[in-house]
């Protein structure tokens, strides 16, 4: 690890004075990742501006029904388990639950989880010369390497990594929005917007500037997201990244037609990926495997596959199919 | 010099069976090793030594075998015996953005002068206050054999820097048992027979003792699933399942939650 300085904040606002001020510094939070990723010698901050103890922990009802807000320090084993996201929420809760293992997520911030970076083999380990987002320019190890866990929707030809958040995916079904403090206040980002595509900036993961912090997230009220699911496929059954994995929410009318849709995969590309075309193929439709399927197809449509992950674009498709299928069979 | 395979366990517990005697003892004393025999001086104290007393005798057991083939043998890395040097003195030059820290471990506080701020909980654990029951195994977070409680919540230390832990209540395996009173946990850990190596073991049992605190103990299932971020590449999950359902059903438990 290389050498650094430690500093605990002592309120947001200085947290951001101090980011202005050392602008190779980090914030720590659950250090889940950064200390991991600083191991590997992937980051390299010159000081670690601990924020973990910011009073930014909460998950509280936002006033005149205006949904749910979670703060940006809140651990990820709090919010999956708080009552607020299980009974309005529960596509979040489950996708907290499906991430990380229990230590993980008992230190792993909200804050932090938006800001995971890539599992990409070739990204985490300095030994491999080529990756574009660890070094500008450098080339892409993944493109004709092993890219088995890699893009099938989104990518470029600089960058064919993945995002490996379970959390943001719930959070893109959900139209979330990340509030950030900057030196000039605070801004909102809707979630969409929030991460990147790699383009030829893949060095670029997110929108956030680098004098900003996080403070919180807003979850929209959603009522019909009591019914809403996530489905996560992995090598093993527990403790594994996503090779794919969807985010449901479906609101089914009592003639069994289909009012409304939210689809989101994660595992896919390099950000949380929404499928609009598949949520409107669903609209008006009688939720059965058939519309279900046209769904699915319509969702995975524009994916294209490397060498090693063809098979992504199947196991996404029939994990969309069960997905809603799942949910479908909930009782209303 | 020769050593039994379970030599690599003593950090663990176990009144009798992992009494781990070098087999060198033949010519080689315990006192001659030890410098010196625990109080008392019978098998249960030579265990109770070994198994929870003094680590600092234990390092420097350990500092004594280095230069030995046997501890080529049994695996350097595994040891830890890389960094047993530093660890007993640490560097002289000062770190950059060097700190003292304070550390409350079992209950009692610890303080740690100068600092490097790289130093994580598990480093600062092992090798500048001894208490080596906290494994470090794959030191990325993947493996849970550094599990500690923090607040009383499970947490993977070797991802943790001491320094941002200052002021919180950490448990370690060395803090579970009530005096010679282990752990409802821990005894049926012995009870099951839910280790082969041991190495993980220490990460297991903390990681279940938060687990049973959380109540997702419920079913075999939930014992997984809930217990999934502790490996051991023994294979002993069926054991370890059982002693955590074991100590689920003991009322011992809830009397120490």
């Amino acid at each position: 690890m290389n050498p650094f300085t430690y500093a605990r904040a002592t309120d947001p606002q200085q947290a951001v004075a101090a980011i202005e001020a050392s602008p190779q510094a980090k914030f720590l939070g659950g250090g889940t990742n950064l200390i991991d990723l600083m191991k590997m010698g992937v980051e390299v901050p010159s000081q670690l501006i601990d924020i973990s103890r910011l009073p930014l922990a909460q998950v509280e009802e936002l006033p005149d029904g205006k949904g749910v807000r979670i703060g940006a320090l809140a651990r990820n084993s709090n919010v999956a388990e708080h009552p607020l996201i299980t009974q309005r929420y529960p596509v979040l809760s489950q996708a907290f639950l499906g991430g990380a293992s229990p230590q993980l997520r008992n230190m792993a911030t909200v804050g932090g989880n938006l800001l995971q970076r890539t599992r990409c083999y070739y990204f985490c380990d300095p030994a491999f010369p080529q990756c574009n987002k660890r070094k500008a320019g450098s080339g892409c190890g993944a493109l004709d390497g092993f890219n088995r866990i890699h893009a099938i929707l989104g990518q470029s030809e600089q960058c064919i990594a993945t995002n490996p958040s379970d959390m943001c995916v719930a959070l893109a079904a959900l139209d979330a929005v990340v509030r950030v403090q900057g030196p000039k206040g605070e801004r909102e980002i809707a979630i969409g917007d929030f991460h990147r595509l790699p383009g030829n900036t893949p060095n670029v993961d997110t929108n956030l500037q680098a004098n900003e912090l996080i403070i919180a997230v807003d979850l929209p009220p959603m009522p019909f997201a009591v019914r809403s699911h996530y489905l996560k496929m992995r090598d093993r059954a527990s403790y594994a990244f996503a090779l794919v994995s969807v985010a449901v929410v479906l609101d089914v009318g009592p003639d069994g037609k289909i009012k409304d849709a939210r689809i989101a995969l994660g595992g896919v590309a390099h950000k949380p990926w929404r499928a609009p075309e598949a949520e409107k193929a669903l609209v008006g439709k009688t939720a059965d495997e058939r519309s279900f399927t046209a769904a699915a197809q319509a969702a995975l449509a524009g994916a294209k596959a490397r060498k090693h992950n063809k098979f992504k674009i199947e196991l996404a498709k029939r994990t969309i199919i069960r997905a809603l299928s799942t949910v479908a069979a909930m009782p209303s | 010099m020769q050593f039994d395979r379970k030599l690599i366990n003593f950090s663990f517990y176990s009144r009798r069976r992992w009494i781990i005697y070098p087999r060198a003892m033949e010519d080689e004393t315990f006192e001659s090793i030890f410098g010196g025999l625990p109080q008392g001086g019978t098998e249960a104290d030579i265990d109770h030594h070994l198994l929870f007393g003094n680590p600092a005798t234990r390092r420097a057991f350990l500092r004594q075998i280095a230069g030995t083939g046997a501890a080529l043998a049994i695996g350097p890395q595994l040891l830890g015996l890389r960094d047993v040097g530093a660890a007993v003195s640490p560097s002289e030059t000062p770190a950059i953005g060097a700190l003292d820290v304070r550390l409350k471990i079992n209950g009692a506080e610890f303080p740690l002068q100068q600092l490097d701020p790289r130093v994580t909980l598990l480093d600062a654990l092992r090798e500048r206050l001894n208490l080596t029951g906290s494994k470090k195994g794959c030191d990325h977070g993947q493996c849970g054999a550094c599990t500690v409680l923090v607040n009383g919540r499970r947490v993977n230390s070797c991802l943790m820097l001491a320094a941002s832990v200052e002021g919180d209540e950490i448990t370690t395996i060395e803090g579970l048992a009530q005096g010679d009173q282990l752990h409802p946990l821990q005894e049926a850990f012995i009870e099951h027979d839910g280790f082969q190596c041991g190495y993980c073991t220490p990460g297991q049992i903390c990681s279940g003792v938060a687990l049973l605190r959380e109540g997702h103990a419920k079913t075999d299932e939930e014992i997984r699933e809930w217990m999934s971020g502790n490996l051991c590449r023994c294979g002993a999950y069926v054991n370890i399942v059982a002693a955590i359902r074991a100590a689920r059903d003991n009322p011992a438990t809830a009397a120490r939650a």
